[in-house]
């Protein structure tokens, strides 16, 4: 596999041989990204499916006379190769753009602006890896799913500006099985593998394990207070970023935030969230080429900025702010509360302890009424006190009232969720989020 | 078509390895994706894509490695990684597959009208800017899209037994969205996206699909939705049109059906399944009007192919016959596993995933009603069209699922339009309420391209074609606004 020192420069190579190729008035943008990712799939403790994946490509954007037309490109990783790719799609899009109308939207970021981002931590030797698994999984039904390696993303255009994003990840996934079917999840993520860090995260696992050989208690539909830990109130932000803060989905009136937008609702006070950039995993340009900076999305329960991408700026005259075409935050960051960890059972009193949410969707987008099902870890929990995990079960709720009126406390501590989406490239969006006491779940099914 | 299988060819046969088992598959993928929204031309995108994976067995022990360099040096590269995880992974593997049968078939496959030429892009421009503008003028209609994607696949597999298959797909997924809002709500009418979502073929399938002259009608239904009641909370006989019987099947059939989840391994991720190994050729999965097939013969339909991507040759089977589960749906890896027949559902979503157990194309045989009579039929239900909103659990059980339009049946007689049509239930009680089955002339070919599972996450190409069902008593309601 090349070396992200090699994938810099090839990508140079690129821009370079792009900049000469440039006939005036012509003007491009070319993204650019690459990953050598190592991947084990464990079942029953074992290594079920093991690879390796290398791949490469560029984004080409060529404007000329208001019109434009993108190419994605896979690359082969021969300089020869790639150039005559790059040739013969500047080619391609050369022919197409006499055929197009001029784009009114078109909105390009003139300036010449310098980002680089090297993060060259050390990774941990594979087989090193699954040994360390292996042993920690002795004895244990360990289902998960190891991903780690570079991921490079470049920027450059025709305006002169240049960006560069290499970071070294692992994300080890995983859930421990209890034999009745009851499982825990955590994952360790990071730049760092330090075995006694894993070794402790394992344990913790291994701990809330003991819980779920407890008899399951079986809920019927109805209403109860509940906690939600970081992940599962993750879940929660996950919908909400789903068109929630697109500029595009407010302005066509689709966002499930419409009635945030629209001042006609609000989140409780507590509720603050930014979209984070400095700091996170994820570059620090988007993939249309511009400077990404600290968002606040929702300050105090009201709304804050929208995400806005390019086009958004030019059709509803607003300003650029660095979102990439689909308008979702990738840095999620939410003010800590102030309930201790230690206070969380306390305070619940009766009610749930739910560790995951799973498959959640809009019952009523426009109302941002969610529903979704539990999964891994939910406890039910009487003064204080965990007494038997919950079989799976449905809620149906809004995001209005699980953050609005029925929120009574934030965690004081936060956790920082690193994504483990692989869609066709390993992701790097993460979330740093509390979690969150409410005292009122509604269950349906 | 395949202009690259000489060389790759070569390549392949100048590969050098200790394995005992070897494979290659070389993907090419080309698209474009055009769109106009509120009769603007969004800029198009096109793609290319090209890789190959390189899989081997050593000792018993599969690993793979997928590279971007396909020179005859990259392709050794990979395939030696590949095998030096292999051994490196002996003493930690799950499986012992040095019985495993491996294919050693050679055979073509090509969607229909191939060699015909896909529409010019201005062509396709024109078609599109045309439907936009047929949407009519109404300030409550704020939002609108009409978009069209067009994708070619070329998939040369070969391994060190002999097999040699190739398979040359296009896939088209036109599609129309429409939105109304009016202050305080927002309501959404689409065409194509889940209630077409594509098919194999070529230009033909713009107009069979209904897209061209849909826009008036499609916004109609949109403000209609904006002025309807929502729906009423209670139980009634459900009627399920095709567009969105295929979320149906596809979460509480397809899904817990597939045999990798029932062995445990997307425990992690997409989920287990209420079905267990024994359940197969005893369990009375629905009622026994109830026939579900896996079914890689019907041409058009998304996931239509000859042989599956571990080269196994792919052939219709029932799963479900009268209601009663035979088969599960699991390639030729899972099968050797779990020591049960399948299917040839062993897929990936391209060069850079290895195969797993994948839906394929999963119908529901037509009944003998046709549409009238499954409505004539009902006292007091409501039919439900198009899926927007979808959830089920882990084990795919319990499910709540939404849709765009919805009509009240009273007396066997269609009423009034309802918003916000979900209902919720549980599948292995489900399809024992499936009471009636629509005949040929409601039976329509659609699917998604967008199924998600694995780890290493991939998006996949499902087909489900199926008639308009109903089921009897089912919990129904609206939703806030």
């Amino acid at each position: 596999m090349s070396s992200p020192t090699t994938q810099a420069e090839s990508f140079k190579t690129l821009v370079n041989h792009l900049r000469a190729a440039i006939r005036k008035p012509e003007q491009f943008t070319l993204g650019y990204a690459a990953e050598s990712s190592a991947f084990v799939r464990f079942n029953h403790a074992k290594v079920r499916q093991a690879g390796e994946v290398q791949q490469a490509s560029i984004s080409l954007k060529l404007i000329n006379d208001g019109r434009h037309a993108d190419l994605h490109i896979t690359l082969a990783g021969d300089p020869e190769v790639d150039l005559q790719r790059l040739t013969e799609g500047l080619q391609q899009l050369r022919d197409t753009l006499p055929l197009l109308p001029p784009d009114p939207y078109l909105l390009l970021n003139l300036t010449g602006w310098q980002s680089d981002n090297v993060q060259a931590h050390p990774l941990p030797d594979t087989e090193q890896v699954i040994g360390e698994i292996a042993r920690a999984a002795e004895g244990l039904d360990l289902v998960g799913f190891y991903a780690a390696g570079p991921v490079s993303r470049g920027f450059a255009s025709s305006s002169g500006a240049f960006g560069w994003h290499q970071a070294n990840s692992f994300n080890f996934d995983f859930s421990l099985f209890h034999e009745n079917g009851q499982a825990v999840k955590a994952s360790y993520a990071g730049h760092d593998w330090s075995s006694e860090g894993f070794a402790r995260r394992f344990e913790q696992a291994r701990e809330q394990l003991a819980f779920l050989g407890r008899p399951l208690r079986t809920l019927p539909p109805g209403q109860y207070r509940a906690y939600l830990a970081p992940a599962a109130l993750e879940e929660i932000m996950g919908m909400l970023c789903w068109g929630g803060f697109s500029a595009q989905a407010i302005a066509s009136k689709s966002s499930p935030l419409q009635k945030l937008y629209g001042g006609d609702l609000a989140f409780s006070p507590l509720v603050s969230l930014d979209e984070k950039v400095s700091g996170s995993l994820s570059p620090a340009f988007s993939e249309e080429g511009y400077p990404r900076s600290d968002l606040g999305l929702i300050v105090e329960g009201k709304a804050g900025a929208q995400l806005v991408g390019s086009r958004s700026a030019a059709e509803y005259g607003l300003t650029a702010n660095g979102a990439d075409g689909g308008e979702a935050p990738s840095a999620l960051n939410m003010l800590a509360g102030a309930l201790p960890d230690a206070e969380i059972l306390k305070q619940l009193g009766t009610g749930l302890y739910i560790s995951n949410l799973w498959y959640l969707n809009f019952s009523d987008q426009p109302a941002a009424r969610l529903t979704g099902m539990t999964r891994f870890a939910t406890f039910w929990v009487e003064h204080g006190e965990i007494q038997a995990p919950v079989s799976t079960m449905r809620f149906d709720d809004s995001a209005f009232s699980l953050l609005g009126s029925q929120l009574e406390a934030l965690t004081e501590e936060r956790e920082c969720l690193l994504s483990a989406s692989t869609y066709s490239q390993r992701a790097t969006a993460s979330a740093l989020l509390p979690g969150a006491l409410v005292s009122r779940l509604t269950l349906t099914l | 078509m395949y202009d690259f299988h000489p060389r790759l060819k070569e390549r392949f046969a100048a590969l050098r390895t200790g394995a005992e088992f070897f494979s290659l598959r070389h993907v090419r993928e080309s698209g474009q994706y055009l769109a106009v929204r509120k009769n603007v031309a969004e800029p198009p995108r096109f793609s290319r894509d090209e890789g190959a994976m390189l899989t081997v067995r050593v000792n018993g022990v599969e690993a793979y490695a997928a590279t971007n360099d396909l020179s005859r040096q990259g392709l050794q590269t990979a395939l030696d990684r590949a095998e030096a995880l292999a051994r490196r992974l002996k003493p930690h593997a799950l499986l012992d597959l040095r019985d495993q049968p491996v294919s050693g078939d050679r055979a073509d496959y090509c969607s229909p009208n191939l060699e015909q030429p896909f529409a010019s892009l201005s062509e396709c421009f024109d078609l599109l800017g045309a439907e936009s503008a047929s949407v009519p003028k109404d300030e409550r209609l704020v939002h609108w899209e009409v978009s069209l994607g067009v994708t070619h696949v070329e998939q040369i597999y070969l391994n060190s037994v002999g097999a040699e298959l190739r398979q040359a797909l296009r896939f088209v997924y036109p599609s129309l969205d429409i939105t109304a809002h009016n202050g305080s709500d927002t309501q959404t009418r689409g065409f194509g996206r889940e209630n077409f979502g594509g098919q194999q073929g070529g230009t033909e399938l713009i107009s069979r699909c209904g897209l061209i002259g849909a826009a008036p009608r499609v916004a109609d239904q949109a403000l209609q939705l904006l002025l309807a009641p929502n729906t009423p909370e209670g139980k009634r006989d459900l009627l399920l049109m095709p567009d969105q019987m295929m979320l149906q099947i596809h979460e509480s059939i397809g899904h817990p059906l597939e045999l990798d989840r029932i062995l445990g391994d997307e425990r992690n991720y997409a989920g287990t399944s209420f079905v267990k190994a024994e359940d197969f050729g005893h369990l009375q999965y629905g009622s026994n009007l109830l026939n579900v097939t896996f079914d890689p013969d019907i041409p058009e339909q998304l996931a239509s192919y000859g042989h599956d991507d571990d080269g196994t040759a792919a052939s219709k089977q029932f799963l479900i016959r009268d209601g009663l589960l035979l088969r599960p749906l699991g390639g030729a890896l899972s099968q050797f596993r779990a020591g049960m027949d399948g299917v040839a559902n062993s897929r990936a979503c391209s060069w850079n995933r290895p195969p797993i157990d994948r839906m394929a194309n999963l119908n529901i045989e037509p009944g003998d009603q046709p549409l009238e009579q499954l409505i004539g039929n009902i006292e007091h239900g409501i039919l439900m069209s198009t899926n927007r909103s979808w959830s089920i659990d882990d084990a795919r059980n319990k499910f709540q699922f939404g849709c765009e339009w919805g009509q009240l049946i009273e007396n066997g007689q269609l009423k009034g339009v309802v918003k916000n049509p979900n209902y919720r239930a549980i599948s292995a009680q489900f399809w024992k309420s499936l009471s009636a089955v629509g005949d040929a002339s409601t039976f329509k070919v659609l699917g998604t391209p967008n199924c998600g599972k694995g780890e290493p996450n991939q998006v996949i190409r499902v087909g489900h074609a199926s008639p308009a069902c109903v089921f009897s008593n089912v919990d129904v309601f609206g939703g806030d606004a």
